[in-house]
This record gives C-alpha cells, structure tokens and sequence, in this order.
C-alpha cells in the first residue's frame, strides 16, 4: 500500500508485520509514536503482541530478555538516555543470544536537555554485541525492520539488532511510505536454547575463566558470520519486494576522487552535495554507511575522504572517521557536525569538500579549534 | 499439615555455605512448585548456590538475570509463557538487596501491572553474596563490613511497600517452618497476579552463629516477635500459628540478639529501637487480624 507516513510510522508498521509476541517499552521523545502506535495496534486487535508498558527503559530490555528466553519474538524502542539507561541489560541480550530488535531513535545524550538527532546515544553502545544498522528515509526503516527480525534470528547470527534513525529529521518528517505484507519472509522463529522445563538448564549462571572468554569468541564469530547473512537477506528483501540494500550505500562513487561517508539522514543530504560539488567540476562521490555493527568496511582505498560525525568520543575524535582510518586505507577530514540537531544543510557538506584538509578536524559552527 | 512431595529439586551439589537457609528454602520452594517452574535469580547467594558453568544443582531451568532487573525479566517471561499458551510458574528467588534496594523499582512496576508471577524475597538481612555488607533490610545495630558501628538505620518495610501495591497474596515465611513456607508457596502460585513471599533466611556466615543453630535461629526471630508469620490473601490478614503463640508470650528480645556476633556491640538505645518496632508491628498486625 502507498501511503505518507513519519519514519517512527514506517517502523511501528513493520512491526506490526513482523508479528512479535511480546513488546515492552517505555515512552522517550522522539520514539514515541512508534510506542503508541504499537499500543494502539494491540487494543485495536490488529497487532496479537502482549504489549508490556514497563516502568523504566532497563525493565523494558530485561521483560524482553525474559519474553524471548521462551523463544518468542520481541520487540522494543528507545532513544538517547533511554539507551543508556539500558545500557546493563544492552550487554545482557547479546551475552544471552537474544534475537530482540529495537528501534533506536537518535537523539543526543544530555545535559544540557536536547532532543534533536545525534549519534552519540548509540554509538556509545558499539561494544554491546548488538548490530547496528542506521537508515536515511521511512521505507528504508520500514524495510529495515523487516530485514532486521531475520538476520537477527538467523541461526548463525541470533545477536540483538539495534535499527537506528534520526530524531525528528527521519522519525517525525512525512515521507512516502510503501507497505508491503510479509509474508513468509521472516520465517518462524525457533530459538535453540529456548527454555524447555523437560530439559531444565542454568542460563547465564557463574562461568569462570576456564570458559567464559570462549562464550565471547562465540559472539564475535557471530558478528562475522552476520556478514554473510546481511547479504543474504538483503538479496532475499530485493528479490521479493524489489528493493536494494547493502552495507553501505554508494552515490556516484564510482570515478569520485573525493567521497563523503556519513550514517543517517547526513547520508542522503551529502547526495545532494555531491551534484552541486560535480557542477562545479569536483568529482565527488558520497557512501552512506548502514551496517556500523558489524562495521561495513567501505573500501576508500587511492581516495580522499571527508567523514561526517554526527558523535564525538571526547579525548579521540570522531567515532566514524576514528572507525574507517582503522579499517581502510585513508586519511580523512574529520567534520564533527549536526550534534544535538544542529542544522546542516548540503550547502554546508558541499564547503567541507572544498575546505577538506586531509587529517585535519573540524567542528562545524565552532571558531577555533586548535590542535587536535 | 500438607503432604511434602519426596521429589528433589535442588541436586545435593550446592555451594552453599555449611548450614546455609536459602538452600534449605529453595528445596521446598520448588517441592511445592513442581517441575512446570521457571526460577528468575538476580545476582544474589543463589547466584553461586546453584554451581558454576558447566554443571548446576538445580533441577528445574534457573534463569540468571542482572541485579535490578528480576521482577522484569519475570514480567516478559510471564507475558511470554502466557502467550505461548503455557502455565509454567515464574518465580523470582531474589535476596534482600536485589528486592528492597536495587531491585524495588521494577518489582514495583512488576506488581502495578498485575504480572502472573510469584516473588520470593529470601532475607538475611544483608548483601551475603558479596560478604555482608548492609542493605536496605539490615536491622538497625547489626554490625555488617559496612557498618562496623552497627547500622544506624531502622530497616524498610518491605512487607509494607508491596502491600501498598493490593497484591491478592502477600506472605511471610521463614526457614525454620519448611512446612509453613510450603503451604504458602502452594497457595501463592494457585492465585492470578502478582504474590509476595518475604522470607527470614538466617545466615550462620553473616550474622556470626555456629552453622549448627540455623534452625534454632529463624525459631529465636519468630519467638521473640523480630519476625512475624503471616499471610494476607486479598487483603484479610491471618497470623500463622507459629507466630500466634509467639505473640502472646513472646521470649525476650536478648535471647535471639545475644547469640549473634552481628549484635556484639549494639547499644542500649537499639535495643529498644527495636523493641519498639516488634511492638508496633504486633500492634498492627494484631488489629488487622481482628
């Protein structure tokens, strides 16, 4: 079906495909439309989930962690100091091989009090165990969401999935929206260590060293054969509803001298810099990175690269551009921009092409800066 | 008296300190749950009495969660086992710190939303897991490791704050009256909603008595009128026996303070902040069971 809708709409709507069990939550601006949509969806009798309104963000993750021990399928959604707040229970469903999918509406992390976008909530979340993947527009979080309940339950992955989009600019902005049923594209879930009261075992109990690092191992090797299953599913999602997704998103890259990299919404405005920046004759190119968790590893190999954090990891720099020197050849301009909501426009990304000194960081609206 | 099943639950593996209540508790806790049970334990002695990876002493599935967390985790597993069309009993076995300190926020929210879900506090008066440090249930002039002095605070009353919450089932129960405590974990779970057991778990490590006299103890707590048997089923309050004649020629207080080094020290005004606790609790409990 056609329709217009918020991206928080884009989200609860597959959701609502995806058949989940149980949903428990706790409201935070700007997640929550997506809450009270689910919860409008239950009382209405078009969505057989037990909605759970839990009275704090780490109940919601641990009724979740409760609900799919019994092998059923959970839901919830959050945003900035809900995360956070979560952040025990965030480590608990990856240590627990919990397939739970949450929708994380990124806004930044106070004080001061701001409730615009920003990637800082999650990004402080990176070594949690979760995926991590962050959309631009409504269909792409709505396609997400229905990619990200079979890669996380997948046999090979069954790690929680984190679906990231901006506060406001994405989760509060009309978009065009097509639903689709899902069918059978996310088969039923069958979780292995589900608990059997006829096979009664001790989950999560004292593990000394003699055994715990080898349960960690266990998650990595995961994350890395998650790889693969993202390819899989996002080639099944295009073969069956005609759209494409990958690790990343490339915008005319492929004679780009310079490319922009940035997650979210950033991602897509730095598409519309691209064409001005090739009017004027700079061949540049831009990549949109999803996957953050396991790191999609662009290859920017013989480029210059100007990377846009919209985070900071204070004493380091940027989270992005720290990740990508680390992971591929390259010596990027580092722009610290659209903290807390800040605006930035593609004007704004098309000047930092043409200021980029490669190494260097700059931190958009902020007159001197120093060394780094 | 009931009929106790000659099944075991708890395999004689434990890592339990010698003359350990909670262990003893758990035994009929889960002799009177049956094997269609799910145990929800946040950090607490259980968390080590139950063995370490790979092997478990515990014969019904024991699912370990995070110190705050477990009346939560019990919320969605609940929600979960009842939309999958199943009548598994989830029960918390929470210690005192993970019930009336880090715990009682999502308990509260636990309780307010109705959770199908029995929640069993074993109380001994202190973090026991970690070595006796004070919680928010540690009697006032009980010397723990972090209270040298002995606790300058009276306890909360947990038994008080569920209550506020209208549960259809709220008990007290104690290790010494394993059969009192099997009665009331029974009815607990034939009743909807969210049920309440706190239990004295006396703790020979931490409270400084000879591993011997653990049963000796919970009857001096119950005896002296420092702990009150009682259950309140929608709301109508019943003294159990045990208690009923203990409150009518209570023994002195000193004849279960005196044998505990934890009270080595405790001053005369503690003494009678005590006494006056006992005595308004009786006061209460007496005109509601009225």
């Amino acid at each position: 079906m056609h329709t217009i809708a918020t991206g928080n709409r884009g989200v609860a709507e597959a959701v609502r495909e995806a058949k989940p069990g149980v949903v428990a939550a706790y409201p935070i601006t700007p997640q929550t439309e997506i809450v009270e949509l689910i919860a409008q969806y239950v009382a209405q009798g078009t969505m057989q989930a037990t909605y759970i309104p839990v009275e704090s963000e780490h109940s919601a993750m641990a009724a979740c962690i409760g609900a799919s021990a019994t092998g059923i399928r959970t839901f919830t959604a959050t945003s900035s100091q809900g995360l956070l707040y979560m952040h025990e229970m965030l480590h608990w469903a990856a240590g627990a091989r919990l397939p739970i999918v949450m929708a994380n509406v990124n806004r930044a992390v106070a004080p001061p009090w701001n409730v615009w976008a920003d990637h800082t909530d999650a990004l402080s979340q990176r070594d949690t165990g979760w995926l991590q993947v962050y959309v631009a527009t409504a269909q792409e979080a709505y396609d997400t969401m229905l990619m990200a309940f079979r890669i996380a339950e997948h046999e090979d992955v069954l790690l929680p999935v984190m679906v990231n989009l901006d506060g406001f600019i994405l989760s509060h902005t009309m978009q065009p929206l097509e639903t689709t049923p899902a069918g059978d594209f996310i088969p039923p879930l069958s979780l292995p260590h589900a608990i059997d009261i006829k096979d009664p075992a001790a989950y999560s109990p004292l593990t000394g060293p003699e055994y715990y690092f080898g349960f960690r191992w266990e998650i990595e090797r995961s994350m890395r054969d998650a790889r693969q299953v993202i390819r899989e599913v996002e080639e099944a999602f295009a073969g069956k509803f005609g759209r494409r997704y990958g690790p990343v998103e490339e915008y005319r890259t492929e004679d780009a001298e310079v490319v922009i990299v940035a997650m979210g919404t950033l991602g897509r405005e730095a598409q519309v810099a691209v064409d001005r920046l090739r009017q004027e004759g700079i061949p540049a190119g831009a990549v949109r990175l999803r996957w953050f968790r396991p790191f999609a590893r662009p290859d920017l190999a013989g480029r210059e690269v100007v990377v846009i954090d919209r985070d900071y990891s204070f004493g380091f720099g940027g989270v992005l551009a720290h990740s990508l020197r680390a992971t591929t050849p390259c010596n990027p301009y580092s722009v610290i921009a659209g903290l807390g909501g800040q605006e930035v426009t593609y004007a704004d990304i098309a000047q930092f092409v043409r200021q980029r000194k490669p190494g260097e960081e700059f931190w958009f609206g902020v007159e001197s800066h120093g060394d780094v | 008296m009931a009929e106790i099943p000659k099944e075991e639950y708890i395999l004689p593996t434990t890592s339990a300190c010698a003359g350990c209540s909670s262990s003893l508790c758990l035994r009929y806790i889960l002799k009177a749950s049956g094997p269609d049970t799910v145990l929800v334990i946040p950090a607490c002695c259980t968390s080590v009495i139950q063995g370490m990876y790979p092997r478990t002493a515990v014969n019904v599935p024991v699912y370990n969660i995070a110190f705050a967390a477990a009346a939560a985790c019990a919320s969605g597993m609940s929600a979960a086992f009842r939309a999958l069309g199943k009548k598994t009993n989830v029960i918390v076995y929470a210690g005192d710190g993970g019930t009336v300190d880090i715990g009682l926020q999502s308990l509260s929210g636990a309780f307010e939303r109705e959770t199908d879900f029995l929640y069993l506090c074993y109380d001994n008066e202190a973090y026991g897991n970690t070595g006796m440090q004070r919680s928010g249930a540690t009697p006032v002039g009980a010397r723990t490791t972090t209270t040298p002095a002995g606790k300058a605070h009276s306890r909360k009353d947990i038994e008080q704050i569920v209550e506020a919450h209208r549960p259809p089932y709220l008990a007290t129960a104690c290790s010494a009256y394993p059969t009192d405590l099997f009665s009331k974990v029974k009815k607990a779970l034939t009743l909807p909603g969210s049920t309440f057991i706190h239990i004295l778990a006396p703790c020979p490590t931490g409270w400084k008595f000879p591993p011997g006299k653990t049963i000796e103890m919970g009857k001096l707590a119950v005896k002296t009128g420092m702990w009150v048997l009682y259950e309140r089923e929608y709301g109508k309050l019943a003294i159990s026996a045990p208690s009923k004649a203990a409150m009518a020629t209570p023994l002195p207080l000193a004849d279960y303070l005196s044998p505990q080094g934890r009270f080595k020290g405790i001053t005369p005004d503690q003494v009678q902040e005590l006494e006056r606790e006992i005595a308004a609790r009786r006061e209460r409990l007496l005109r509601e069971a009225a």
